[in-house]
């Protein structure tokens, strides 16, 4: 628990590159697949995950010293639970029709294994502010993968970005449907892989976990 | 009546398909289809705690949320059920059953927070919350269509292993593009029923 050396550049680093949720750690893979069709739902469903990541990783770390290790797992549970219950009720208020697409996917963010994983992992050892940091580096990592599959599958399957329309013609409509969601995600999947050991030498994602 | 519950089971099993259509439950699926003796143990598993966990979830949502007017804290509600249930289902295995113990455990370990064991009584509390029969038929189309997904990809991934892949997409990359290309033949289910 050294607070003073916690460096929170290397946090965001690592939580946009090094252990990027979807990409790298291939955690939490189904609403990057579902609700990445175009940019803005992409980064909406981002900015939710991010939003719950801070609030779990900042009451899991406040009350860190009142847990029982023996429950801490469904404690951690309630309290992802209770801020993803917050989301949803926030999110049915103000953006009703984005909320009609994806409302079923952000209650699903109570089962994503990185929120989850971050609360045990990180903030259950360290102080508040470090732990808020760890979450939104975190968040941000999956926000920014969930905005490139988005620009990525807008733009071919509609032509347009943002819901702004940019080319006249439809290069591939196929990438807005639900199979081309997986086809995106193999191939952008593939070739960060290939950059990654093309030019620093890596290995590539792992294979998959829970 | 009984119309209304096929078609929601036939809808749900395969053009509402979980993995294909709905693009839940995606890292079980990635997860355990490398050999097909696990797929199988968890296509048994998933269907049988989907089925005990959405009836479960549906009584309690009737009888005790809706009179309450607590229907806004399903989400906590639900997994907390549905934990519960897993628990005492892994702890009553062991002791009655070591045998089917032995061989499922392993699976009901994983499913804990699944997305889509807690999908299952979240859509019901949404569109069936009137009917157990129709609760119980999405409930058991889902099983059975993740179940159908597991198989068919256990069985691919199995010839797959002997394929000469680039390296780059060795693993979860050349996964995906080939679900994708199931996910395309499931499409052609989509215009079967208009519910």
């Amino acid at each position: 628990m050294s607070t003073d050396s916690v460096n929170y550049g290397q946090i965001f680093k690592n939580g946009v590159f090094g252990e990027n949720p979807v990409f790298r750690l291939a955690l939490s893979l189904c609403p990057a697949v579902a609700v990445t069709s175009g940019v803005k739902n992409g980064t909406l469903m981002g900015v939710a995950v991010l939003f719950v990541m801070v609030m779990v990783n900042a009451t899991v770390s406040l009350i860190r010293n009142f847990i029982n290790p023996k429950v801490r797992i469904p404690s951690y549970m309630f309290i992802i639970a209770t801020w993803v219950t917050v989301t949803d009720l926030v999110m049915a208020a103000y953006a009703r029709d984005v909320y009609k697409q994806m409302g079923l996917y952000i209650m699903l963010i109570v089962a994503f294994a990185i929120v989850l994983s971050r609360a045990e992992v990180f903030a259950m050892k360290n102080k508040l502010i470090p732990s808020m940091v760890d979450g939104a580096a975190m968040g941000l990592g999956f926000l920014l993968a969930l905005a490139l599959i988005g620009v990525f599958r807008e733009f071919l399957g509609k032509g347009a970005l943002w819901g702004v329309q940019i080319l006249s013609v439809k290069p591939l409509p196929i990438m807005i449907l639900p199979a081309g969601g997986f086809f995106a995600m193999g191939l952008i999947m593939g070739f960060l892989n290939w950059i990654d050991r093309k030019y620093f030498g890596g290995t590539g994602a792992s294979s998959g976990g829970h | 009546m009984w119309q209304d519950v096929l078609t929601i089971f036939i809808a749900s099993a395969l053009i509402n398909n979980f993995v294909f259509a709905r693009y839940l439950g995606l890292c079980i699926f990635f997860g355990v289809t490398k050999k097909m003796e696990t797929a199988i143990g968890m296509s048994f598993t998933f269907t049988g705690v989907m089925l005990i966990g959405a009836a479960l979830n549906w009584f309690i949502y009737k009888y005790v949320m809706m009179p309450l007017h607590i229907g806004f804290l399903k989400i906590v509600i639900f997994i907390g059920v549905i934990a519960a249930f897993v628990q005492a289902a892994d702890t009553i295995m062991k002791k009655v059953t070591p045998a089917l113990y032995y061989k499922l455990g392993i699976y009901l370990a994983l499913i804990t927070t699944n997305c889509i064991i807690l999908a299952v009584p979240l859509l019901n509390a949404e569109e069936y919350a009137d009917s157990l029969f129709k609760s119980m038929a999405l409930a058991l189309g889902s099983g059975l269509g993740f179940s159908l997904a597991l198989i068919i990809m256990a069985s691919i991934r199995e010839k797959l292993e002997l394929a000469d892949v680039p390296r780059s997409f060795q693993g979860l990359p050349i996964s995906f593009v080939l679900t994708g290309l199931i996910a395309l033949a499931f499409l052609g289910f989509s215009g079967m029923i208009t519910l």
